[in-house]
């Protein structure tokens, strides 16, 4: 079974956790869109990053409403500019409501995950606690530091980690090398904790390279990213 | 080392303390603050020392006073926080004193808001400090340029014994981009640094007398030999450090001037107009003091129309006129308050502006 269709069979709550910039927004994006796609269920992302005052993926709200992915965030719908500390109380709403499928995406390690706190018991039963790791970031290039990143999660969240995701990644740069490294990494990560890795995510443009080369790859978009951030000048 | 991945603000942090700050004093202030957090755990693991101030007045005159003795000292802040080190950014100039300050700039007036601008040039190029002074302004256009740029700044703040302002924009400090770190220095140690700073205020220890920092001449002809001095050392800067780049200028027909995140767009403006047959290209000033004036010398006469382009209401425009001298039309295109456009926008606005100038 794909890891779309494993994680979609699983709890229907899925919290996207991981250190600063580790690609969790990108993530959830991606992940709410293969999401919608399954099933009869709806689905909603929730953006609980009150850290990250740009790049949040409430930004998309507009075209995954396209899609039929609802979208929640802080109070003014994203419409308002600043890193306001806090959430829209109908946040709530997907997550007690069984014909949703929700996407939590938090903000960067412990601090950002901790939001997950307030809505502890709508979290109370099953939830998915996905761990995002980039190696080439600073957060999580060593497996101590992925470790001791997923136990402070954990630890202020009072959750456990369900599966790693692998997105060691240099934005356009990424090469079929740095993926394997990546994925390498994420297995030697995945032994010391017992968590198991789930996928690895793909960019577009390497998916023919490694397809075959690597198990479990989950193309990601780059739907935050503007293109005329990876003009060369 | 090869590369990893970074957001703007961590890159700028680690760049400073690879060349060897030894002091930071920061207040926060988005779209800076990953500086501040990135160096209060960081740079005290370099041997450096990291304070976070009560306020930006505080911060720019601690930078003063720990520079004055002869430290490495790099600040950061944004828009409305640089206004508020104004005052402290000319006392330094007259003292003489090498300070690094970086501008994550956002929108304004005022508070504004938090999303990225450039409507800082005036400032950073004219200053809100009083007095004849000048401060060597560079605006990178990439996280790896800034990294360089900020690394550099260093050893340019201590030659010219001048502060050196570093203006990168909000997109600049909150993006990510592949980079690659430049060797540590370490940080000259205490004893090096009457050797290193002969001016520095390092106690008598070191030399005969004693050496005084300071910004009040009260007495005209002083005053005026020390500015003419200071003037000395802006003419040698203006040479040495003019900066530019120049893209598809051959027989371009429009030319952008841009500098920082909106040369970004622009490269992908030009790539849009010669899609549909027109010829652009585009002069990025890296330094803004000293203008490159010599690089509009480089616009074919097949131009119609040279268009400043800008995340504000029109700043940069005065020294694009002045370095034109009414050889080309000039023109502008600009969005403010934290609204960045998109290079179609940009492309559909240029392609009108040209067709007005046939």
């Amino acid at each position: 079974m794909s890891f779309i269709s494993e994680l979609a069979s699983g709890p229907r709550k899925i919290a996207v956790t991981g250190p600063f910039g580790c690609g969790k927004s990108e993530f959830s994006v991606s992940l709410a869109c293969a999401l919608a796609g399954i099933g009869d269920m709806k689905t909603a992302l929730c953006d609980l990053d009150i850290e990250n005052p740009y790049f949040r993926s409430r930004e998309m709200k507009a075209a995954l409403e396209e899609r039929g992915i609802e979208v929640f965030s802080d109070p003014f719908d994203g419409k308002n500019g600043s890193e306001l500390q806090t959430i829209s109380p109908k946040v709530k709403a997907p997550l007690e409501n069984p014909m949703y499928r929700t996407v939590l995406d938090t903000g960067g390690d412990y601090t950002g995950a901790m939001v997950l706190n307030q809505f502890s018991r709508q979290l109370s039963d099953a939830v998915s606690i996905l761990f995002v790791i980039n190696k080439y970031r600073f957060g999580s290039d060593t497996v101590e530091k992925v470790k001791n990143q997923i136990s402070s999660i954990e630890s202020v969240t009072g959750l456990s980690v369900t599966g790693l995701v692998s997105n060691t990644h240099l934005i356009k740069e990424t090469t079929l090398e740095d993926l394997l490294e990546g994925y390498e990494f994420a297995l030697e990560a995945e032994k010391e904790p017992g968590i198991p890795l789930l996928c690895t995510l793909c960019p577009p443009f390497l998916a023919h390279e490694a397809e075959g080369k690597i198990p479990d790859l989950f193309p990601i978009g780059m739907y935050l990213r503007a293109s005329y951030l990876d003009k060369r000048i | 080392m090869g590369k990893v991945l970074m957001k703007g603000n961590e890159a700028f942090a680690e760049a400073a303390i690879r060349a060897g700050c030894k002091c930071y004093f920061g207040y926060p202030i988005t779209p800076q603050n990953e500086i501040p957090e990135y160096m209060s755990h960081e740079l005290p693991k370099a041997g450096g020392a990291f304070v976070q101030a009560e306020s930006e007045l505080a911060a720019i005159s601690m930078a003063y006073g720990a520079a004055a003795a002869g430290g490495r000292v790099f600040i950061s802040t944004s828009s409305p926080g640089l206004s508020l080190m104004q005052e402290g950014l000319g006392f330094i100039c007259s003292a003489e004193v090498p300070v690094v300050v970086l501008n994550v700039s956002r929108g304004g007036p005022g508070v504004g808001g938090i999303q990225p601008g450039q409507a800082d040039y005036i400032q950073v190029t004219r200053g809100g400090y009083n007095g004849d002074c000048k401060i060597p302004v560079f605006a990178p256009a990439g996280i790896q340029e800034c990294v360089d740029t900020i690394y550099k700044a260093f050893d340019i703040a201590e030659k010219y014994r001048n502060p050196v302002l570093i203006f990168a924009d909000g997109m600049m400090g909150q993006m990510m981009e592949p980079v690659v770190l430049p060797e540590a220095k370490g940080i000259t140690a205490v004893e090096d640094i009457p050797s290193v700073k002969p001016w520095a205020i390092t106690g008598t220890d070191h030399h005969e007398g004693r050496n005084v920092v300071y910004s009040l001449r009260m007495q005209p002809d002083v005053l005026e030999a020390h500015v003419e001095h200071l003037f000395e050392k802006y003419d040698e800067a203006a040479k040495e450090l003019v900066d530019y780049k120049a893209y598809s200028l051959d027989e371009a027909e429009l030319v952008f001037v841009a500098f920082g995140t909106m040369s970004r767009l622009c490269m992908e403006a030009i790539e849009i107009l010669g899609e549909r047959g027109i010829k652009a290209g585009l002069i990025r000033p890296i330094s803004l003091w000293p203008y490159p004036d010599a690089a509009f010398d480089l616009i074919p006469s097949t131009c119609k129309t040279v268009i400043s382009t800008e995340l504000n209401m029109g700043q940069m425009i005065f020294d694009v006129k002045n370095a034109v001298s009414g050889r080309f039309p000039v023109d502008f295109i600009g969005r403010t308050g934290g609204i960045v456009p998109s290079s179609l926008e940009i492309a559909d606005r240029a392609e009108k502006i040209l067709a007005s100038r046939k």
